[in-house]
C-alpha cells in the first residue's frame, strides 16, 4: 500500500506539472462539446435545388414557392433546360434538380395524374436521399392540398386517407444535440483516457526511467495500478466537466441516477484504461502508441453507434461493433441521461464492460514483464 | 576466506544468432571495487543487465547475493542498487522528491527517508538544489544524484554502468570519492568505465572482448602480464584483437 501511496504521489506530481496536458484535459471537453454538437447534425440543410419549369402556371409556382419557403433548400438556378441544369450538378453547384413538364397544371386537374421529374446528385449520398425524400414529402402535401381545394370531398371518402400522428419519446422536438451531447462525450472520455493511458508507460520507456522500476522490487501490479488510478481519476474530471458543459450550454441534464451513470463510467475507464497501458506494454516509442491507438480509436468512434446506429450495420460489422467498449458507452449514456434507465437496465453493458476491464487489465498485467528473455 | 556476492559460471546471452555474452565466469567479493571493461559492444551492458535481473540469461548460472538469475529475479532486486548507462531518474520531478520517491518504492520508512534524503542532500551539496527539477541540473550533479539514489536503499552490491561517461574531470574524481565511501561501508561497487584513470582506482578489473573476458587481476598484475606500464596500453593490447565495431 505505502509503495501505491509513492506511486501515486509520482504520477500526480508529473500530470500536475505539464501543463499541456492540465490544459487539453479541461479545454478539450468543453471546446468540442460547445462546437462538435452544433456542427455536426444530422438534419440536411441548404440543398442546393435547380428547377426547370417547363409549364410556367400559377400551380407549378406554388410548388416551388412551397419547396423554396420549407427552409431546406436554396434555390440554385432556373433554367429553360435539363441540360443547363445539368451543368449545374456537374460543376456541383446544384443538388437536385426538379423539371417540371409542360401542361403540368393541366394534366393534373384534368386527368388526375401528373409526373414529375427529380434527378439527384448522389455524390453526397446523405445529402442526396434525404434532399429527395424532403422534395417528395412536400410534393405529396402539396398535392393533397390541391386535391381537398378542388374536389369537394364527397361523404364517403372513396380513398382511406391514414394520417400518422407520431410522438417522440425521451426528446421531443427530435433535438439533434439532445441526441448528439452524450455520444460526443462519451467520444471525448474514450479519447483522453486511452491515449493518456497508452502514452504514458512508453514514455517512461523512452525516457529510460522505467528501468530504474524494473530493476527496484517493485511490484508489477503495484506499477500498473499507480498508472491506472491517477487516469481514472482524471478521466471521472473530464466526465464531470463535460456533464456539466452540456448542463450550462444544452440544458441537458440526466434524467437517470447519477450514481448509476458515475459507476458505469468507473468501469467504462477501468476497461478503456486497461486498453491504453496494453498497447503501451506492447509498443516501444510514443509514436508508435500513438498510431496504434489511432487505428482503435478510429474504429471505436466510427462503429460506436454514434454517427450510424448499430442495427442498420452488416451482421459483420455488428460483432465488431459488439468488441467496441465504446458501444456500449454511448448506450448507457443515452440510456441513463436521456431515457432515466435505472440499475438494471443498464446491467447487461455493465457486466460486459467489466469483463473488458477485466480482461484487458490483466493482459496488460501479464504483457508488462520487469525481466526480459 | 573472503565472501562471494557476484558469482558466475558460463554465463551467456544470445540474440538469435548472436552470442552478446559467451561463457564469462568469474566471482565478485563482498565491499570490492570491480572494474568491468571492455570496448563497446563488447557485451558489458548485456552482462550486467543479466546480473541485475533485468534479462534472463540463455545458458550459464550466476548468483547475485546468494540468489539465483533465473528464478529469484525479484530477490536479487532487493538487494542490488542500478545505475543504468541512460540517466533514468524522473527528469520532471525535483531533487528530493526523486530521493523520497526512488527511496520510498525500496520501503524506507518516513524517518529513514527523511535523514537519507538530508545526508544525501549535503555530501552532494545540493542544499540548494532540492526544489530544483532534476532535468535543470548539469549532467555531472544528475550523475552523483543518479549514484546516491543508486545505493539510497543500502544495497549489497551497487551496479554502475559507465556513471562517469562525458562528466568533467573534477566531477568524475568526486564521484569516485562516492564510490569509495560506499566500498567502505560495505557495498560492493561493481562498475564499467571506458577511462583507464578509472581503472586503476579499481580492486580488481575484467577486460572483455568480444562477449569474453580475456583478462581478470589487479592493475597492477595486469600489467606485468601484458607487459605494459600503463592500465590504457593493457587494454589497447587485448580490445584491438575485436572483430566487433560500434
Amino acid at each position: 500500500m505505502r509503495t501505491i501511496r509513492f506511486l501515486l504521489q509520482k504520477e500526480f506530481r508529473q500530470i500536475f506539472r505539464n501543463k499541456t496536458i492540465l490544459a487539453m484535459i479541461i479545454v478539450m471537453p468543453t471546446i468540442q462539446l460547445i462546437i462538435m454538437p452544433l456542427a455536426a447534425d444530422y438534419e440536411v440543410k441548404n440543398i442546393n435545388l435547380a428547377v426547370i419549369d417547363n409549364d410556367r402556371s400559377p400551380y407549378s409556382q406554388q410548388l416551388i414557392s412551397k419547396i423554396t419557403s420549407s427552409g431546406y433548400f436554396k434555390l440554385r438556378g432556373f433554367d429553360a433546360s435539363f441540360n443547363e441544369a445539368f451543368k449545374l450538378i456537374e460543376s456541383d453547384k446544384a443538388d437536385l434538380i426538379l423539371e417540371i413538364p409542360a401542361h403540368f397544371e393541366r394534366n393534373l386537374i384534368r386527368e388526375n395524374e401528373q409526373k414529375l421529374f427529380i434527378a439527384v446528385n448522389a455524390i453526397n449520398g446523405t445529402k442526396a436521399n434525404l434532399g429527395g425524400a424532403y422534395l417528395a414529402t412536400i410534393i405529396r402535401n402539396f398535392n393533397g392540398e390541391l386535391r381537398t381545394q378542388l374536389i369537394i370531398p364527397p361523404k364517403f371518402n372513396p380513398i382511406p386517407q391514414i394520417e400518422i400522428v407520431s410522438s417522440n419519446w425521451y426528446n421531443t422536438h427530435l433535438n439533434y444535440h439532445i441526441f448528439m451531447v452524450p455520444g460526443i462525450l462519451a467520444i471525448l472520455v474514450t479519447m483522453i483516457g486511452g491515449f493518456l493511458a497508452a502514452l504514458n508507460i512508453v514514455k517512461e520507456k523512452e525516457a529510460g526511467t522505467i528501468e530504474q522500476i524494473n530493476v527496484s522490487p517493485i511490484k508489477k501490479h503495484h506499477f500498473i495500478l499507480g498508472k491506472l488510478i491517477p487516469f481514472w481519476v482524471l478521466g471521472n474530471v473530464v466526465f464531470t466537466i463535460g456533464l456539466l458543459v452540456s448542463y450550462i450550454i444544452y440544458g441537458i441534464a440526466p434524467v437517470g441516477n447519477l450514481f448509476v451513470l458515475y459507476g458505469f463510467i468507473g468501469a467504462f475507464l477501468l476497461a478503456v484504461l486497461g486498453f491504453g497501458l496494453l498497447i503501451s506494454t506492447y509498443t516501444e516509442t510514443q509514436q508508435q502508441a500513438m498510431f496504434i491507438m489511432f487505428f482503435f480509436m478510429m474504429i471505436f468512434i466510427l462503429m460506436g453507434g454514434l454517427f450510424t446506429p448499430i442495427e442498420s450495420m452488416p451482421l459483420w460489422a455488428q460483432w465488431i461493433a459488439h468488441l467496441n467498449p465504446l458501444s456500449y458507452l454511448i448506450q448507457v449514456m443515452r440510456m441513463i441521461i436521456l431515457k432515466g434507465s435505472g440499475f438494471r437496465d443498464i446491467l447487461p453493458h455493465l457486466g460486459i464492460v467489466m469483463l473488458f476491464a477485466l480482461v484487458l487489465n490483466t493482459w496488460a498485467l501479464f504483457n508488462y514483464k520487469k525481466t526480459s528473455a | 576466506m573472503k565472501e562471494t556476492v557476484i558469482s558466475t559460471s558460463a554465463l551467456t546471452k544470445r540474440f538469435g544468432d548472436f552470442v552478446a555474452v559467451n561463457e564469462i565466469s568469474f566471482d565478485v567479493y563482498k565491499g570490492e571495487v570491480f572494474g568491468f571493461l571492455g570496448a563497446n559492444g563488447a557485451g558489458k551492458t548485456t552482462a550486467m543487465r543479466m546480473l541485475c535481473g533485468l534479462s534472463i540469461p540463455s545458458s550459464g548460472n550466476a548468483s547475485i547475493a546468494g540468489f539465483d538469475v533465473y528464478r529469484q529475479t525479484e530477490d536479487i532486486k532487493k538487494h542490488i542498487g542500478y545505475m543504468s548507462q541512460k540517466f533514468s531518474l524522473y527528469e520532471d520531478l525535483t531533487v528530493l522528491e526523486n530521493i523520497r520517491f526512488f527511496g520510498g518504492i525500496y520501503g524506507l520508512s518516513n524517518q529513514q527517508l527523511r535523514l537519507k534524503a538530508e545526508e544525501l542532500i549535503e555530501q552532494l551539496g545540493l542544499q540548494k538544489e532540492t526544489k530544483k527539477l532534476v532535468g535543470s541540473l548539469p549532467l555531472g550533479w544528475k550523475q552523483k544524484l543518479s549514484f546516491s539514489v543508486a545505493v539510497i536503499h543500502q544495497p549489497k552490491i551497487v551496479f554502475l554502468d559507465e556513471p562517469t561517461g562525458g562528466v568533467d574531470p573534477v566531477t568524475r574524481r568526486q564521484f569516485w570519492d562516492l564510490i569509495y565511501q560506499a566500498a567502505d561501508n560495505g557495498v560492493t561497487v561493481f562498475v564499467t568505465t571506458h577511462y583507464m584513470d578509472e581503472a586503476e582506482y579499481c580492486g580488481r578489473v575484467s577486460i572483455m572482448v568480444d562477449g569474453k573476458i580475456e583478462a581478470l587481476d589487479t592493475p597492477g598484475n595486469l600489467k606485468k602480464q601484458f607487459g605494459s606500464d600503463s592500465m590504457d596500453d593493457v587494454f589497447y593490447k587485448l580490445a584491438r584483437g575485436a572483430k566487433r565495431g560500434e
